[in-house]
């Protein structure tokens, strides 16, 4: 029976990946991930956890170790944020390339520089095309929930791919929050021994990552594309079968207070927590405003999105990244690909928010809305903009 | 699923491209990357083979006669047979198409 307690997240998160009896850990610690692979590394040192703990010398050798685990048929976890997820990067390609089941989580955090510790999405969001599904929590319960639901998905024989998943550094990594932990019995009645499609077998050998020569790259792109998207279904089916064992819903996009709302705001992670008690003030002073939020990043959602905003004029998205020289924030730059060309589709007001850090408090919620009011009354729509800095952002796209 | 063709469908192929079965050079063929080729200069041949053992594709093979012939298929243009040909029999000829 599953208990109700405060527990640091990070903690919370470690001890879930303990009770989905991991095989294999191979991690480097880097801040904010640090308390996550210090907790399974007591667990297994105590004996707690039957499982190899690799201390790698670099998150690259961590990534390494990850895909042997993975292909020897391991169920195989690891962490990381920010430069460690930077160091990893040529590496995850592989992972998935490979169709290498694990789980990563990733608490996100700024990429140097200048060097910063503190939480944004720029780690995540320059690994987007590494053909990993990403997921986002945005909470301590939904991140511990979703420990057992990733390796669940990325095992399942349909997927076996490798499976991100994300929470803000600090701001839900290192809270204390009252968590309803599930049991590894519980777990067991959800998470089926892992039971891989395709491992390294001296009985029966074949050549793991071979050369991809010009005739069959393409093709080899195509079958993760298909892949990625394909898991789309089995993803929905996974969130439901954990819903009905242990009356937690989760899905690809939430929605929040969005009934005939005029101007939705768009974001992911945990700002939304400060969002929703920000909406429920609006809401009680009758304006029409909700949020929307992503918790499926890959494979993109983009119908349950489209249904999620249907009827708003405007959306207001939140970034927690931008590119250089470039249009914007992905969230804003993914939500017009989708939009692109369809009826009545909605203004888009853009900003970047929370770098490095920086607090995003309901003030800031107030100020977003001022710009996508204006444009809900008919002003032009402004540039991508980052609504926080000193000395104001000159607004070019 | 195995990759059995040169030109496999992206259905055909198997889970992460894995080779699942022996053979794949056949459908490998790496002789297109050579921009150039080993030619023996018959006459001064003396049949010692080094040039086939020091051949990392292992393509030169001795034919009927005890002469090296070279597999063009396979064969990248690295030119360690020429280095290696204690007569200096082997020259690199450019590629014409």
């Amino acid at each position: 029976m599953s208990v109700r307690r405060g527990v640091e997240v990070s903690i919370a998160v470690a001890e879930a990946a303990g009770f989905c009896d991991v095989d294999v850990v191979a991690a480097y610690p880097i801040t904010p991930q640090t308390h996550i692979v210090e907790h399974l590394a007591s667990l297994v040192a105590d004996g707690h956890l039957d499982a190899e703990f690799v201390p790698v010398e670099s998150e690259h050798a961590a990534m390494s170790a990850c895909c042997g685990s993975a292909a020897a048929g391991a169920r195989t976890f690891t962490a990381t944020s920010s430069q460690g997820l930077a160091l990893m990067h040529e590496v995850l390609f592989i992972a998935a390339a490979l169709r290498l089941p694990m789980v990563m989580v990733v608490a996100n955090r700024a990429l140097s520089g200048p060097i910063n510790i503190w939480n944004d999405h720029s780690d995540i969001m320059t690994e987007r095309d590494v053909g990993w599904i990403a997921l986002f929590a945005e909470n301590g319960q939904e991140a511990t929930d979703l420990v057992p639901i990733c390796h669940r998905i990325s095992e399942d024989p349909r997927v076996q791919l490798p499976v991100m998943l994300n929470f803000d550094g600090f701001i839900v990594s290192h809270m204390i929050e009252p968590i309803e932990q599930l049991s590894k019995e519980e777990i067991k009645t959800f998470l089926p021994d892992f039971a891989p499609v395709q491992r390294l077998d001296i009985d029966n050998p074949f050549t793991m990552g071979p050369v991809g020569m010009p005739n069959v790259y393409t093709e080899a792109k195509m079958a993760g594309e298909h892949a990625i998207r394909a898991s789309y279904e089995p993803i929905v089916e996974i969130f439901k079968d954990f819903g009905d064992k242990f009356g937690r819903y989760y899905n690809p996009v939430e929605s929040y207070r969005t009934d005939g709302a005029d101007i939705i705001f768009v974001m992911m992670g945990a700002i939304t927590e400060t969002a929703m008690t920000w909406v429920d003030a609006q809401r009680d002073a009758g304006t029409k405003v909700g949020i929307v939020r992503f918790r499926l990043w890959r494979p993109l959602p983009a119908d349950d999105f489209k249904k999620a905003v249907a009827g708003a004029k405007v959306l207001a998205i939140l970034d927690r990244h931008f590119s250089p020289g470039g249009p914007g924030g992905p969230v804003a730059q993914e939500v017009k690909y989708t939009l692109y060309g369809t009826d009545n589709a909605p203004k888009i007001v853009e900003v970047v928010v929370g770098l490095g850090g920086r607090d995003v408090f309901p003030e800031d919620f107030d100020d977003i809305y001022k710009r996508a009011e204006a444009v809900l009354n008919g002003a032009p729509v402004p540039p991508f903009e980052l609504t926080q800095v000193r000395g104001g952002h000159y607004g070019k796209i | 699923m195995s990759r059995q063709s040169p030109t496999p469908k992206w259905q055909e192929l198997s889970l992460g491209c894995a080779t699942t079965e022996p053979g794949s050079s056949r459908y490998q063929q790496t002789g297109d990357w050579r921009s150039e080729r080993p030619t023996w200069k018959w006459e001064n041949c003396i049949k010692c083979a080094v040039c086939t053992v020091f051949c990392p594709e292992g393509c030169i093979h001795m034919n009927a006669d005890n002469y090296p012939q070279v597999d063009l298929t396979y064969c990248k243009g690295c030119a360690i047979c020429v280095a290696e040909c204690w007569t200096g029999c082997i020259t690199m000829e450019e590629e014409k198409e």
